[in-house]
């Protein structure tokens, strides 16, 4: 099997989204941020002329305009470029996007995306560093996916594009470095079907999109330890897979939750709840969440990594439940 | 004066004719909600008719309306069934929305009516996603999104502007001016007199119209619209209006002057409608028409009531329902 950039799984997936479905229009020119990989959009933007847009840097302006396209019949895909300009679009995405097909009685449907790189990337301190899926995840009427590899962009931008609901593509530009197979042929991943990135025994590990190989990092270093780590892939946060988590607590009777949202009501907060709620009985030490901690995230990089769920704070998490 | 000619008379009494059944519709939502069968926050547009039915009345069915806040006389001038508008604002599952958006959040997609918003500039942009879907599909339809002057402050009604002038969309921006900002005069949120110099700065051709006089409306609303069908872009219109109840039901409006009151007489626009209709012979002396056209209408929204109330509540299984489309 052909293994793939990341980055390139990602151009892939929007350019087969493009050819397939005329309905498809690309809006804001980043995606792939400021990294070097951004130049693989220029042979994309340069094919389809007609449906990629080059909006001001005005976003609760054009990004309402891709709901309401969407609402009219097309199927936008937005870059919101860094998480954490999403804010200046929240008023349309939270409450236009979100909630008009239930507020219409089924009558509208919002069937587009909004992409936008999350999390600490190094160096972009509080402003350019925000994890704002628990935010929207306390949105209901909005899907959220995660992906954490090549393979799984694919799969899953393939499904959000068939979506008739307005879906949050959460990324995050360190992966857009990472390699993995991807399969050549089309597929479609369905949404709310977590994915087993690790099988163990010892310890599950839940995660999405970064925290997954960060988890998976230090599944390898837990290893040597002789401690056997599960890590659970959610890939998609709404809807959730709910069983995948219980039935690999069930397995293991350990969960670490790791999530680079703020700790306070984070991704991670919820997943321990639902476990709290639902498996209490097959858990066998406390949960522990490995998460960005409560404040703004800061510039210097010795403060960043002390804010950050890094490798070396999942392996001490583990270790110390892994009894 | 002789009279225009029968089919121009038939168009000029439904003119009028549209504007009674919003007016009966709006007066009847009233008394209900003072009877305490509506409940809920409720914006009466009464007195504003003659902008919402001047320009919906050259639109294509296919076109798109978005609504303000203020949106019951957008929705009904773009065709809503009133017994279904009437039983999405007394909660029913009849209703468009089953029950589930209310007044604000009023949505009638059969009729090209795409929907209301409860926040001030909150449709705005969503506009220009009609308007640019619109554009892509190349069958000439316009989208027209109504607001308020109380929105010309507010960001997205810039970024808006901007956008639509860029892109060149079939958009016909509608300002309801009716003066007030929820409770505020205009002029202590802006030092800018007239909202189309907005409009200028953004270079969209935009026009100052009486409000209240539905065929002043109607006449900019289709310069506007060949315009945007054309391939020329947007237009912006702002309508000069008077709002004689408060900004909710309820709201006493004590912020008003009373000469307000006794001003507003002279501008309602279905009288003013009917003195002109009188004027040109389309209505005789004594506006008998008019007056069996205000009947039929208010008897219709009667039956319309009855019904709605008559409606049944939305079943407690439909709460889950609709979060996600399928």
């Amino acid at each position: 099997m052909p293994k793939r950039l990341y980055a390139e799984a990602l151009v892939g997936a929007l350019r087969r989204a493009l050819e397939t479905d005329d309905r498809v229009h690309l809006m804001g020119q980043y995606f792939l941020g400021l990294t070097e990989h951004r130049e693989l959009m220029v042979e994309l933007r340069e094919d389809y002329v007609e449906r990629v847009y080059y909006p001001p840097i005005a976003e609760v302006g054009y990004v309402g305009a891709a709901i309401g396209a969407a609402m009219a019949g097309l199927r936008p895909i937005v870059d919101i470029a860094t998480a954490s300009f999403i804010f200046q679009a929240f008023p349309q995405v939270v409450n236009e996007a979100a909630n008009v097909h239930y507020m219409s009685g089924g009558q509208t449907s919002v069937p587009m995306v909004f992409h936008f790189n999350q999390g600490i990337r190094g160096g972009g301190a509080a402003q350019h560093s925000h994890s704002p899926q628990a935010m929207l995840w306390n949105t209901p009427g909005l899907e959220i996916m995660a992906p954490s590899t090549p393979a799984d962009v694919k799969g899953l931008v393939a499904t959000a594009v068939q979506s008739n609901n307005p879906t949050a593509w959460v990324d995050h530009v360190r992966l857009f470095d990472t390699i993995g197979e991807v399969p050549d042929p089309d597929y479609a991943i369905p949404f709310g079907v977590a994915d087993i990135k690790r099988s163990g025994t010892d310890v599950t590990i839940v995660a999405s999109s970064f925290m997954v190989v960060r988890s998976l990092a230090a599944a390898e270093t837990l290893a040597k330890q002789g401690i056997d780590v599960e890590v659970v892939d959610l890939r998609t946060l709404t809807p959730l897979d709910e069983d995948a988590v219980f039935t690999s607590v069930a397995k293991t009777g350990r969960l670490v939750v790791v999530d680079e949202c703020h700790r306070r009501c984070g991704v991670a907060a919820e997943i321990a709840a639902l476990v709290a709620e639902n498996a209490l009985g097959d858990l066998t030490a406390p949960i522990k969440r490995v998460t960005a901690l409560d404040v703004p995230i800061p510039f210097s990089p010795p403060l960043e990594e002390f804010v950050e769920p890094t490798e070396a704070k999942i392996v001490e998490a583990v270790s110390e439940i892994a009894g | 004066m002789t009279s225009i000619g029968a089919a121009e008379d038939r168009a000029l009494l439904d003119l009028l004719e549209r504007m009674w059944l919003i007016r009966a519709f709006e007066e009847k939502v009233s008394d209900l909600y003072a009877r305490g069968h509506i409940s809920g926050l409720l914006h009466l547009g009464i007195g504003q008719e003659g902008s919402a039915v001047g320009a919906c009345s050259i639109l294509r069915d296919d076109d798109y309306v978005l609504g303000s806040h203020r949106a019951h006389a957008h929705a009904l001038a773009k065709g809503a069934d009133p017994e279904r508008l009437m039983a999405e604002l007394a909660g029913r599952s009849t209703g468009y929305c089953a029950g589930k958006g209310g007044s604000m959040h009023l949505v009638a997609l059969e009729c090209g009516f795409v929907t209301a918003t409860g926040v001030v500039a909150g449709s705005i942009p969503l506009g220009l996603g009609t308007a640019l879907a619109g554009q892509q599909a190349g069958m000439g339809q316009v989208t027209v999104v109504f607001f308020g002057d109380g929105a010309g402050q507010a960001g997205p009604f810039h970024e808006s502007l901007n956008l639509a002038s860029l892109w060149k969309l079939p958009l016909v921006f509608l300002c309801e001016n009716n003066g007030y900002a929820e409770f505020t005069p205009l002029s202590a949120h802006t030092n800018i007199e007239r909202l189309t110099h907005y409009a200028d700065t953004y270079q969209i051709p935009s026009t100052t119209v009486e409000g209240n006089d539905v065929l002043a409306v109607q006449a900019a609303t289709e310069q506007a619209v060949e315009l945007a069908r054309s391939g020329g872009g947007p237009s912006f219109i702002e309508a000069l209006t008077h709002r004689p109840r408060g900004h909710y039901e309820g709201d006493q409006a004590k912020y008003r002057e009373l000469s307000e009151r006794e001003e507003w007489k002279e501008k309602d626009p279905i009288a003013r409608f009917e003195m002109y209709l009188e004027q040109q012979n389309v209505l005789s002396e004594d506006a008998s028409e008019a007056r069996t056209i205000e009947a039929d209408v208010r008897q219709r929204i009667e039956a319309v009531a009855e019904a709605a109330l008559d409606a049944p509540w939305p079943a407690p299984e439909s709460l889950t329902s609709q979060v996600l489309a399928s």
